[in-house]
């Protein structure tokens, strides 16, 4: 039982209660939820929130996975444990049409394989189960389109985004009402930094995928990136060598596309003290907010999470 | 939160005691165009290092591509964040930003300063503990200062700094800084600010933000950021009464039912006392269970859980409180409405309005007054438009539970949802609720509608028939009552038209008249349909909200929508009564289909095309219907 010393609450207490309070609110209004499920630490958290918010009920709603066949192995691992253990219904879409067509990083560039795979896999998904609510873990401080986004974001029928046109979001008061085929995006952690994420995760022993980790792994440079070589899909160019490297990563995404960072971080201590003292921000470790300036914000109009 | 048992050691666990007692403060930046509110943000963030090595290469990068500062950085840029934004040079809607110090983390709401973004205001307004307003020193109190005030006081901010910003462009003069703070406190006097401050700054250079300035040795106050991490006063209080809207009930088997909500205010701990609004039954807190145990206590701004003694009905929506101070509870009450879109309001139209989690329908009367925000001046108003500020009384559909504004937050704020293109068209805040419904309660009357009907051996309905003028509406509809009349039920047709010559002989054709024209119309279909009678309605009826809202004041079951459909080409051509030519000439403003328009039935109960179907067939394929429905004998 928590006992408080404090007449007011700590800073995540507070980030904790809004973000129960939005998720109990989406199922409320929602006819036929669904919460995004990426595997990363965001989405670890987004997970074990959505479970305190509707103990002692089971969740829900079911877990989506847009699958790009390009993730990393062992967050895969990660996904069948997790599902498990929260005993959570797991629903995995790939794009059949990027099957055929054998869309990957290497031969068709980051913006084709990030638009083929995950923003027409995700819409796909969303339109095959008839989903009109999707939670997902983006925050607003990961990227500058982000920060203007609402914890309930508005989406057309035909998925788009209209930063333009955006509903106002006043006090706690949600408005998830929408049209026939129109859906709405919920972000839980709308208001949470890298910090607090980090922080949440060891205070509450909130299990993440092993890669966040400093650990020797097998790496390549490639253009200004550390890309960790994962399966043996991944062909080296003429210049480059496998080296082992003691690395980990900030976030998680398709291996190709992920960047590494040097680290001795091999614990959450180790992370919390390296991010006391952080010089980059976490985005950077993504080939896809690179390609061009408000590329983020492009993606989202087009229907990206 | 739970707490994990093995405690650690070391810089981790500093850093985490530290944490531990670290709160959090929203606050908001308001000021006009150009007075240096995202370079302020950008600084803070800067000086905070939040800005991290990658974004400050894009920041210069940018600073120098699109940056309006010469070669420096332009710390504007951090905040603006759309591209489109970015190319314009201003911000547009609201951005929210993070940043913490060793004694306080905060979320600053970026709104904008442009005059016709009072909405973007309100919104970044409505969760924040404290205000900074922005003044440029070279021009004082503007217009715009004045309005963002009122905006700040209207939405129950009571700490308030006030920046002057771009001291260093006055060349650091102590005596513009105290006319600016007079003239302030002057104007501002009325507003009840608890905690108000005045720092002299140079958002741009860094002067007195975080570091007192050395140019002003006669500014003898703290930092801008000092007065951030050291004033009082959350929006959440755990002094107040206790409110809890009902988010969801939670009954995942026959022996649990918990009821699951966010503690707006207040205090409740186990064995404590609980009256259910707008119901009134009371009962008793059992447990307060959660994912991390049993609590015993839950305090204002958490997420809970609650257990009663006794089963009674609480549902979504329902206001928990603690019965020695009940809320207002009510059908009526007086509020400040802010319009947030673009359709301006229509009085006596129904909207759903929220408040808390509760979602009922609501029509909002013709404005008391409008607020000149620049003046505070009183001005007569019919409607409302986008960013008008306003007085009104609002009615809602069934009793709800709140607060005054100034008294809580939370029980206190509504929005105000279109019903048919769902947006956020309005926001509130209570002033007061109005006691004249108290004295209209429902007389009991023992013979009710089916003892009625069963007299009469049939059912009642209402079949309301809509579509353009000449679509042939009257004319299937008396062929209709002619055929049911000779069926020997008791029918009547109520006609606009004739409705027209008396009941609503005081309303014209605007868009406002014929909302209340089709509000009397849709009473008199109920009460004719409670003494038994088959109401055929004929009405034009437009607009999608006030059909719908005719079928909520008619019932569901009973409301038998027919949408009599002619292309406006042959409605034209038929013109029965002359009044298209009329029209065409100019000669009958707002005449439906020509120059105001009709929006088609979503999904009617039966369709009737009557360029193409003779009236017997189209009367023959309504009774069809009433027969399938059970509703003729």
């Amino acid at each position: 039982m928590k006992v408080r010393t404090q007449s007011h609450l700590s800073h995540l207490e507070a980030l904790e209660a809004e973000a129960i309070h939005i998720i109990r609110e989406a199922v409320a209004e929602a006819i036929n939820p669904v919460m995004l499920y990426s595997i990363g630490k965001d989405s670890s958290v987004m997970l074990h929130l959505a479970q305190k918010a509707f103990f002692p009920a089971p969740l829900p709603f079911p877990l989506l996975h847009v699958d790009t066949t390009w993730k990393f192995g062992e967050m895969i691992e990660f996904r069948a444990k997790m599902t498990q253990l929260v005993g959570a219904d797991l629903l995995v879409h790939q794009n059949p049409e990027c099957i055929e067509l054998g869309i990957n990083p290497f031969d068709h560039g980051s913006s084709v394989h990030t638009d083929m795979w995950k923003t027409q896999g995700l819409k796909q998904a969303l339109d095959k189960y008839g989903f009109d609510l999707a939670f997902g873990g983006a925050r607003r401080d990961e990227e500058k389109s982000r920060a203007k986004e609402r914890v309930f974001s508005f989406r057309s029928d035909k998925h788009v985004w209209d930063p333009k046109n955006q509903r106002p979001e006043l006090w706690n008061i949600y408005n998830a009402r929408h049209g026939a085929g129109e859906s709405i995006r919920v972000f839980p952690l709308s208001n949470w930094t890298e910090l607090d994420v980090w922080q949440y995760i060891y205070l509450e022993a909130i299990p993440v995928v092993p890669l966040y980790f400093a650990k020797v792994r097998p790496v390549v440079e490639r253009d200004g990136m550390l890309i960790m070589v994962d399966d043996d899909r991944m062909k080296l160019r003429p210049e480059e060598s496998i080296q082992q490297r003691k690395v980990r990563f900030r976030t998680l995404g398709c291996y190709p596309l992920t960047g590494a960072v040097d680290s001795d971080s091999e614990n959450l201590e180790g992370i919390l003290t390296e991010l006391f003292t952080a010089t980059t921000s976490e985005r950077q470790g993504r080939l896809i907010d690179h390609d061009a300036a408000g590329s983020m914000e492009k993606k989202k109009i087009e229907g990206y999470f | 939160m739970k707490v994990r048992s093995s405690q650690p050691t070391g810089p981790v666990a500093d850093f985490l005691a530290a944490q531990e007692s670290k709160g959090l403060l929203r606050f908001i930046t308001c000021g006009s165009v150009d007075d240096g509110k995202s370079t302020l943000i950008g600084r803070l963030l800067y000086e905070s290092k939040q800005i991290f090595d990658d974004q400050l290469a894009a920041l210069s990068q940018d600073s120098e591509r699109v940056g309006t500062q010469g070669g420096n950085l332009d710390f504007a840029l951090l905040t603006d964040g759309l591209q489109a934004e970015r190319e314009q040079g201003i911000t547009i809607d609201v951005a929210y930003r993070f940043f913490s110090t060793d004694r306080r983390t905060f979320i600053v709401a970026d709104t904008p300063g442009h005059e016709q973004y009072t909405r973007n205001m309100v919104t970044g307004a409505s969760t924040a503990d404290l205000a900074i307003v922005l003044i440029d020193a070279r021009k004082g109190v503007l217009t715009q200062t004045r309005r963002h005030t009122f905006l700040v006081h209207l939405l129950g901010i009571t700490n308030v700094i006030v920046a002057i910003n771009k001291i260093d462009l006055v060349d650091y003069d102590a005596s513009v800084f105290e006319s600016i703070e007079k003239e302030y406190r002057e104007f501002s006097r009325d507003f009840g600010f608890t905690n108000l401050s005045f720092v002299p700054v140079s958002a741009l250079n860094g002067d007195n933000i975080t570091t007192r300035s050395v140019a002003m040795p006669w500014y003898t106050g703290e930092t801008l950021l000092t007065i951030l991490e050291e004033t009082e006063g959350h929006i959440l209080t755990h002094d107040k009464p206790f409110r809890m809207y009902v988010q969801s009930v939670s009954r995942p088997n026959q022996d649990f039912r918990g009821y699951l909500g966010f503690v707006a205010s207040g205090s409740l701990a186990v064995g404590d006392n609980i009256q259910v609004q707008p119901s009134g039954r009371i009962s008793r807190v059992a447990s307060l269970p959660g994912f991390d145990g049993e609590r015993q206590q839950v305090v204002a701004g958490e997420s809970i859980q609650i257990v009663l003694t006794d089963e009674i009905d609480i549902s979504r929506g329902d206001l928990l409180c603690t019965p020695e101070s009940a809320p207002e509870v009510g059908t009526q009450f007086e509020a400040f409405v802010v319009w947030t879109d673009e359709t301006e309001m229509m009085p006596h139209r129904s909207y759903l309005l929220k408040i808390g989690t509760k979602t009922v329908g609501v029509m909002i009367d013709k404005p008391k007054y409008k607020i000149n925000v620049n003046t505070l001046e009183h001005l007569a108003a019919s409607t409302l438009e986008l960013n008008d500020i306003a007085v009104c009384i609002l009615a809602t559909d069934r009793p709800v539970a709140f607060d005054q504004y100034v008294e809580n937050r939370y029980s206190g704020a509504f929005v105000i949802i279109d019903r048919m293109t769902s947006k956020t068209v309005g926001a509130g805040m209570i002033r007061h609720s109005l006691r004249r419904d108290l004295n209209i309660s429902w007389q009991q009357t023992s013979i009710e509608r089916h003892h009625r009907e069963e007299l009469n051996r049939q059912r009642s309905a209402t079949i309301w028939f809509t579509g353009l003028s000449g679509s042939g509406k009257s004319t299937l509809a008396n062929a209709l009552e002619i055929r049911l009349h000779a069926m020997g039920l008791r029918t009547y047709l109520l006609d606009g038209d004739n409705l027209r010559h008396g009941l609503t002989r005081d309303l014209g054709f605007t868009t406002a008249d014929r909302i209340e024209n089709l509000r009397r119309a849709s009473h008199v279909a109920q009460i004719l349909n409670n003494a038994g009678v088959l109401v055929l309605a004929c009405f034009i009826s437009p607009f999608e909200s006030e059909r719908t809202s005719a079928k909520e004041v008619i019932g569901q079951d009973s409301f038998i929508e027919v949408f009599v459909d002619a292309p406006l080409a042959v409605t034209e051509k038929r013109d029965p009564k002359g009044l298209y030519k009329k029209a065409r000439a100019g000669d009958l403003p707002n005449f439906t289909g020509i120059d105001s328009e009709y929006e088609r039935p979503i999904s009617p109960a039966i369709h009737i095309h009557t360029d193409e179907l003779g009236v017997e067939a189209g009367v023959d394929a309504i009774l069809q219907y009433l027969r399938d429905q059970k509703l003729l004998p």
